[in-house]
């Protein structure tokens, strides 16, 4: 392939490309006709499916189809990530759309003869809601989808990520081409800015008027750089979109560097990501390849390159000044700003620094215009806001929802609400310098401004639910534990208050705490926030402040009454034996790690409580309920 | 012991290799700190020297790069990777137990590798499989319910 030389020749290749999906009818071309009997296979290939074995189904469909010899009619493509990870591996029969959950390899033969030759379904593989046990064989249909927005996610799960063509086939590189042959810098920058794009890492600031402030920093060479360092457990929305649409986020980067006049951008993704990172290597040399990037793009003046900088194993890189010390190869530790990398940034020069979804939307606003975007989300946090679902609730996965949106909506229409009929108790947005939100804050508008205003944070991205069984002292402590190994350090603050802070959290879940440690917390959170350096600082608090103050009586239950409401922190709980339940039959003192159970054989057990090391383990054994936790 | 290794000679060519291909790229000190722990498994005083005086780079500030990340290792690891539990359901169901046999019969301690590197040892706090206590994790494979002679036996079997 030789390089693409203007926009024009660009559409050409596109035109050509359209084919490709033409089983997927998921082009709008009239002129593309389904072919009869031709199919697509698509498998999942996101992390979560791989490890649920994701290629080994693949293999398995592939020699499945040359036995049956259809190679010519159906092809197998491994996509990005889907979304719907809880039910993977993942595998959506083209054209008829159908979706199959939790394929194993043996079920390959199934689904080439009867599916793709028969044109049936096979029932045990469709989605069932776990509720009403409606079965939804097609895959928009399911509810789970069809509440979605998908603007950052188009492409993911729909288009082969490691085919620059089947990007280009859904328009991509054409943003890029319309900007290079038809816009100034400055046009670029006015429809950012008045598509009210705000930016998708946590923060918020807005995106044109960062890029307008980096453009007009007089010193030069000028940067660019995509955070992809998302370390937030529970989180893994840059990583679906790296690993599904990498192109996307390649393209809004080069349009950013045109509009700033940047020369060259870095993009700082985790060692951790492996698979993002192998695809963004492909998806640069794809780029490279077709001259979007390098000398003279598309045949215009601008020059552009792109570097892949994996992190090293440091949440704190997530912050941008720390992470552009570690791009500059030195350790990883943020500095005051301002001045901020706008005006100071890489080797002091002008440097923006975007989040992985903000770059991944540009090309979308700037092909159908800032009024497009402002059509969907609300008045200040215009568009859609990704999250990575998780914790006690039945669908986890990857969504994508339009701003304005409710917290009880996204739970529970997209969710699918909390399993085994739980009550749900909290739901922390934000990740581990984020903040829980309680029952009554159910019907939040999901946006920036409104989080905040409820007492949490929009974050990057992740949303972890928590039902009834979750302690909320034993949570709060467990985003501390988190936060405060990896702090950096370099200031007292964080270094020292984070660990205060945590001291006291565990002496008040193992029971020993005092009346004036809620005060102690108050005071130690409130001068981390007003005194740490960066961001990991000033946040590591939220979550114990956040729980604090929606769930008080918790807190002093803990250090009033000496009990833990939801029965999880072992210091103040105890196991019993249900005397009238109890049939001696001996399972629970056979498997008690401890031998803290005695007790003959039909015969009712007694646990020890100072020889009990609150595992859990007899609960589960146990046949007869005769084992409560009080 | 590790003074003999400090002075082993290392194969310098690799190093070199990417060495040139970073030359032009700035501020890549780690890139090739990452290469070269691939090349080396670990970072060894003496390679880090090397890059020092090739990129003149001072010792201290690579040094400092190097302790920071939690990917880099600047001593020498095993080929495989022990890791014993030795959480409360662990520790009563006889983690010590396991990690005084493995001591003994594969020469390895704890913290450190055997002298033919071919295990690192680990202890670990609680890898939430309590109710498989006590556990072992080999590599990425987890070993439940692990007993002393029988763990002695699949390990020392493990393949170079």
């Amino acid at each position: 392939m030789g390089k693409v030389l203007n926009l024009e020749d660009l559409k050409e290749i596109k035109a050509k490309a359209v084919s490709l999906l033409a089983t997927r009818g998921v082009c709008a071309d009239p002129l593309v006709k389904v072919v009869n009997g031709k199919a697509d296979v698509l498998i999942c290939g996101g992390t979560g499916c791989v490890a649920s074995s994701s290629r080994d189904v693949r293999e398995a469909l592939v020699t499945e189809i040359k036995k049956q010899g259809l190679q010519e009619e159906v092809r197998v493509i491994l996509t990005g990530c889907h979304g719907f990870c809880a039910k993977g591996p993942l595998v959506v029969v083209y054209p008829q759309e159908i979706l199959y959950c939790q394929v194993k390899v043996s079920d390959a033969p199934r689904i080439v003869s009867e599916t793709i030759v028969n044109k049936q379904i096979i029932e045990d593989l469709i989605y069932k809601d776990p509720q009403s046990q409606e079965q939804f064989p097609v895959y928009h249909e399911i509810p789970f989808y069809r509440n979605q927005l998908r603007l950052s996610l188009r492409n993911c799960g729909l288009i082969n990520p490691e085919d620059i063509r089947e990007y280009i086939a859904r328009n991509g590189y054409i943003a890029l081409g319309t900007v290079l042959e038809q816009m100034k810098p400055q046009e670029v920058i006015e429809i950012i800015k008045d598509s009210g794009l705000r930016g998708r890492g946590g923060a918020g600031f807005t995106t044109g008027i960062k890029w307008e402030i980096t453009q007009r920093s007089p010193a030069k060479p000028k940067y660019l750089v995509c955070n992809a360092d998302e370390g937030d457990p529970g989180a893994f929305m840059d990583r679906s979109i790296l690993e599904g649409d990498p192109h996307s986020v390649i393209e809004g980067m080069i349009i950013a560097g045109y509009a700033i006049g940047a020369d060259a951008g870095y993009i700082y993704c985790r060692a951790e990501y492996p698979l993002a990172i192998q695809r963004i290597k492909i998806a640069l040399s794809q780029a490279y390849e077709y001259g979007f990037l390098g000398k003279n793009i598309l045949g215009s003046n601008f020059s552009f390159d792109i570097y892949l900088r994996e992190g090293a194993g440091a949440f704190v890189c997530g912050e941008e000044t720390a992470l552009l010390a570690s791009v500059e190869g030195r350790r990883g530790e943020p500095r005051p700003r301002p001045p901020f990398p706008s005006i100071a940034g890489l080797w002091s020069k002008p440097t923006n620094v975007n989040n992985v979804k903000t770059y991944g939307l540009v090309p979308q606003i700037i092909l159908h215009g800032a009024d497009w975007f402002r059509s969907f989300g609300t008045k200040n946090s215009p568009g859609t806001a990704t999250f990575a679902l998780t914790g006690k609730i039945n669908n986890i996965g990857l969504i994508e929802v339009p701003m304005g949106i409710t917290l009880r909506e996204i739970i529970y229409d997209l969710g699918g609400g909390i399993p085994k009929g739980k009550a749900f108790k909290a739901v922390q947005t934000g990740g581990p310098l984020g903040g829980c939100l309680p029952t009554e804050a159910l019907d939040t508008p999901v946006d920036f401004d409104s989080l905040v205003q409820a007492g949490a944070t929009m974050g990057s991205g992740g949303m972890i639910v928590v039902d009834e069984d979750t302690c909320m002292v034993e949570f709060a402590k467990y985003f501390l534990t988190f936060a405060s190994a990896e702090s950096c350090g370099k200031c007292v603050p964080c270094r020292i208050g984070g660990r205060r802070l945590l001291e006291v959290l565990t002496r008040i879940s193992n029971g020993e705490g005092k009346p004036e440690d809620l005060d102690e917390i108050e005071y130690i959170s409130n001068n981390m926030k007003e005194a740490s350096l960066c961001a990991l600082g000033q946040l590591t608090p939220g979550p114990v402040m956040a729980s604090l103050r929606f769930f008080r009586p918790e807190y002093e239950a803990h250090i009033y009454e000496k009990k833990c409401p939801a029965k999880v922190c072992k210091g103040l709980i105890t196991y019993r034996v249900i005397e009238e339940n109890c049939t001696g039959c001996m399972v629970c003192k056979r498997n008690c790690p401890a031998n803290a159970i005695s007790g003959e054989k039909r015969e009712v057990h007694y646990i020890d409580p100072n020889i009990c090391e609150r595992c859990g383990i007899c609960i589960e054994v146990c046949k007869f309920d005769a084992i409560l936790i009080e | 012991m590790n003074e003999a290794i400090e002075e082993q000679n290392f194969d310098l060519k690799p190093l070199l290799e990417v060495l040139e291909e970073y030359k032009h790229q700035k501020g890549a000190v780690i890139p090739i700190l990452q290469r070269t722990q691939e090349i080396y498994g670990y970072l060894p005083k003496p390679i880090l020297k090397e890059i020092s005086k090739r990129m003149r780079i001072p010792i201290s500030r690579l040094q400092g790069v190097a302790t920071f990340y939690a990917q880099f290792h600047l001593k020498r690891r095993g080929r495989h990777l022990i890791r014993v539990c030795d959480g409360t359901a662990c520790h009563v169901k006889g983690a010590t137990k396991l990690v005084d046999v493995i001591e003994e019969n594969l020469e390895v301690p704890a913290g450190g590798s055997s002298p033919d590197y071919k295990y690192s040892l680990e202890i670990v706090y609680c890898v939430g499989s309590c109710g498989l206590a006590p556990v072992v994790i080999v590599d990425d494979r987890v070993m439940g319910q692990a007993e002393p002679d029988k763990l002695v036996r699949q390990l020392k079997r493990i393949e170079d």
